[in-house]
């Protein structure tokens, strides 16, 4: 067989992405058809409840905050060949430490420094959490995937132990701690759940451009992540690389708790990371870990969020879980089988040049 | 006070209807790790195949059609994982990452559309729609704990003295010097995902058919998970990894008996038994506990050269 050229760089960069997420998208029109719905009702409804009014924008663009958090999560540190699948864990850990600061302090504080005192908790006990599987693998060699995947189960254990057993409000008949005093209310913008956080996550996405492509650091940890040899001639310390790369993803994916807990539930609950950490694989892979590419594949599952749960209403043979489904699919489609229509595309391309 | 030799029988039994799904998914792991494939979705193939055995027994009324679907949804699942992981050379954990979260929302979008329970199936009536007890009653034996246990010494038998489990291992070791002998690497390795996806299909089966009556939402709770943990634990062989796999399911089954139990005054919580095995695993791979040390293939694509 003649061997086929490579794809010119404008369709690496932007065709072959398109069409993994169009397969992954067809996928699912082809699933809503088979549960006996019209796929083009459905996606109009869609787009109504994500977009149709103030109050659905505000509430797309709150679940969006999440997926930025945990989307920069992922590239940060897969920028670094390393693969945190542990955002899930990082968050719950992130929001039990944005949660504590808060409780101890609330009471104390004004809200301009109880604010900042949160976020730093949150974000600090997210690296936290990130950096005992970074410093396994760094010094004892025991492979970041497995342990960060054992670090999820790890935290959820722990936040049940603790919200049983010690966070629980006094006569309360459900593991939640006391109410956060309005001190640590994070301010609202508009009327429902969205509120400052947004602000903070795209601010975030700034800092990560600034640190990934203008900062030596970031440099080194994307040389790691393409030729580790390559970053160790050049004098890199691949260990310590690795502890910064994590604990930036782990303090990002821990500001998560800031979004849930300062800024909507206003007390520790259970299971607020709500699979948010393994969306945040689908938001960078979609975004081709870039934080702009980020924050548009965040308000597009955003609004999947969001519109879905309208859409749950409206059809009652969709469920919110479609939504899950469709997560799954982006990540098959854009992560694990980013090759396959790439012989279609350079045999498209070999058709137009022989014409 | 209960009599001993009923405590232990008991608690013999609980353990084994525990571990009986991990050994199933185990062994899946095993064949495919040792050919060099990262499995990380075995927790979507056991849903999967949980929530097809529950469906098609309900709907045909019979446990073994139910068995039968259960295994093909697995190696549906399982394909997905070879066509990503080998054909197309893809990130295989991504792609397990993927299957999870894909059949945790689609046994819950499909199981809602197809029986209108909000993402449960019908409760099986006992005999006929589910694999009952053979024995003993009060120990839940069914068929598959038997042949759970029997699948740890054909697992060694394949693996260590048969050709296809030379190649096999030689495929997770050094994929070139298999293709320079003439073998397709590409086909050993359909061969292992297939047989993984056999073995966690019986496992999810057993989860929903046997061990319980119908499908739930994300029922197999990170058992496939567990049961990857023990393949690491078990060093990536079989009898170690069955080793693993009752020590966990004996840890599941006290865990229930110590609560509120005090050791030297101190409450053990018993989410903290429910963690052991992960941060066992952890201890492990970080060389505190002996060293584990994966087939040397293990994750990467193999590109034959033209």
């Amino acid at each position: 067989m003649r061997a086929r050229r490579p794809l010119p760089a404008w369709a690496e960069i932007v065709l072959l992405p398109l069409v993994n997420i169009a397969l992954a998208f067809i996928t699912v029109g082809i699933i809503v058809r088979i549960i006996g719905v019209d796929p083009l009702h459905a996606l109009e409804l869609l787009v109504v409840g994500a977009f149709g009014s103030p109050e659905s924008i505000g509430y797309t663009l709150y679940y969006a905050t999440n997926f930025i958090f945990t989307g920069l999560a992922v590239s940060v540190a897969f920028h670094g060949g390393l693969f945190n699948i542990g955002g899930e864990g990082q968050a719950y850990i992130g929001g039990l430490g944005c949660g504590l600061a808060v409780l101890a302090l609330d009471r104390y504080l004004p809200i301009w420094l109880m604010i900042p005192v949160g976020i730093a908790a949150a974000a600090l006990f997210g690296a936290a959490w990130a950096a005992v599987p970074a410093w396994l693998q760094a010094w004892r060699g025991s492979h970041i995937v497995i342990t960060t995947i054992m670090f999820n189960f790890v935290a959820a254990a722990l936040m049940v132990y603790l919200m049983v057993n010690v966070l629980i409000a006094p006569g309360s008949m459900t593991p939640q701690s006391r109410n956060f005093e309005p001190s640590a209310f994070m301010p609202a913008m508009g009327g429902n759940a969205l509120n400052l956080s947004l602000a903070l996550a795209l601010l975030c996405c700034v800092g990560v451009w600034v640190f990934l492509w203008h900062t030596p650091w970031g440099y080194a940890l994307r040389t790691m992540g393409h030729n580790p040899e390559a970053a160790i001639y050049a004098g890199t310390d691949l260990r310590r690389m690795t502890m910064l790369g994590m604990c930036l993803s782990g303090a990002l994916a821990g500001l998560v708790g800031v979004n849930e807990l300062m800024g909507v539930h206003h007390r520790i609950v259970l299971d607020f990371p709500a699979g948010y950490g393994f969306a945040g694989i689908a938001v960078s892979l979609m975004g081709r870990n870039h934080p702009l590419g980020i924050v548009l594949a965040a308000v597009l599952f955003g609004a999947l969020q969001q519109g879905g749960a309208e859409l749950s209403f409206d059809i009652p043979n969709i469920t919110r879980e479609m939504v899950v489904v469709i997560q799954g699919l982006v990540i098959l489609f854009s992560g694990a089988l980013v090759h396959l229509p790439r012989p279609w595309l350079q045999g498209l391309f070999a058709l137009r040049r022989s014409s | 006070m209960e009599d001993p030799l009923a405590l232990v029988f008991l608690t013999a039994a609980a353990t084994l209807r525990v571990a009986t799904p991990l050994i199933l998914c185990a062994m899946g792991g095993l064949f495919s790790e040792r050919s060099g494939i990262i499995d990380v979705g075995l927790e979507g193939k056991m849903l999967m195949a949980a929530f097809f055995s529950a469906a098609i027994a309900a709907v045909t009324h019979s446990a073994w059609w139910g068995v039968a679907a259960g295994i093909a949804a697995a190696e549906v699942m399982a394909l997905l994982h070879g066509l990503a992981c080998i054909t197309y050379r893809g990130n295989q954990v991504v792609s397990g990452v993927a299957l999870n979260i894909l059949a945790s929302g689609l046994t819950i979008v499909w199981g809602n559309a197809w029986f209108h329970r909000g993402g449960q199936t019908p409760a099986l009536e006992g005999q006929g729609e589910r694999l009952l007890p053979l024995f003993f009653p009060r120990a839940g034996d069914s068929i598959l704990v038997y042949l759970a246990l029997l699948a740890v010494p054909i697992t060694w038998w394949v693996i260590a003295r048969t050709r296809f489990g030379l190649r096999l291992r030689a495929v997770g070791e050094m994929p070139l010097a298999v293709d320079t002998a003439g073998i397709s690497v590409s086909w050993l390795r359909y061969r292992a995902v297939l047989l993984c996806g056999l073995l966690a299909g019986l496992a999810g089966s057993y989860i929903a058919i046997a061990q319980n009556a119908g499908f739930t939402r994300d029922m197999t709770a990170g058992q496939g998970f567990i049961a990857l943990a023990a393949v690491i634990f078990g060093k990536w062989r079989p009898f170690p990894a069955l080793g693993a796999c009752l020590m966990f399911g004996l840890l599941d089954a006290v865990a229930i008996r110590l609560q509120g139990v005090r050791v030297a005054g101190i409450e053990v919580p018993v989410q903290l038994i429910q963690a052991l095995p992960y941060l066992l695993t952890v201890f492990l791979l970080a060389g505190f506990i002996g060293r584990a040390i994966a087939p040397r293939a293990i994750g990467q694509p193999y590109e034959k050269e033209h």
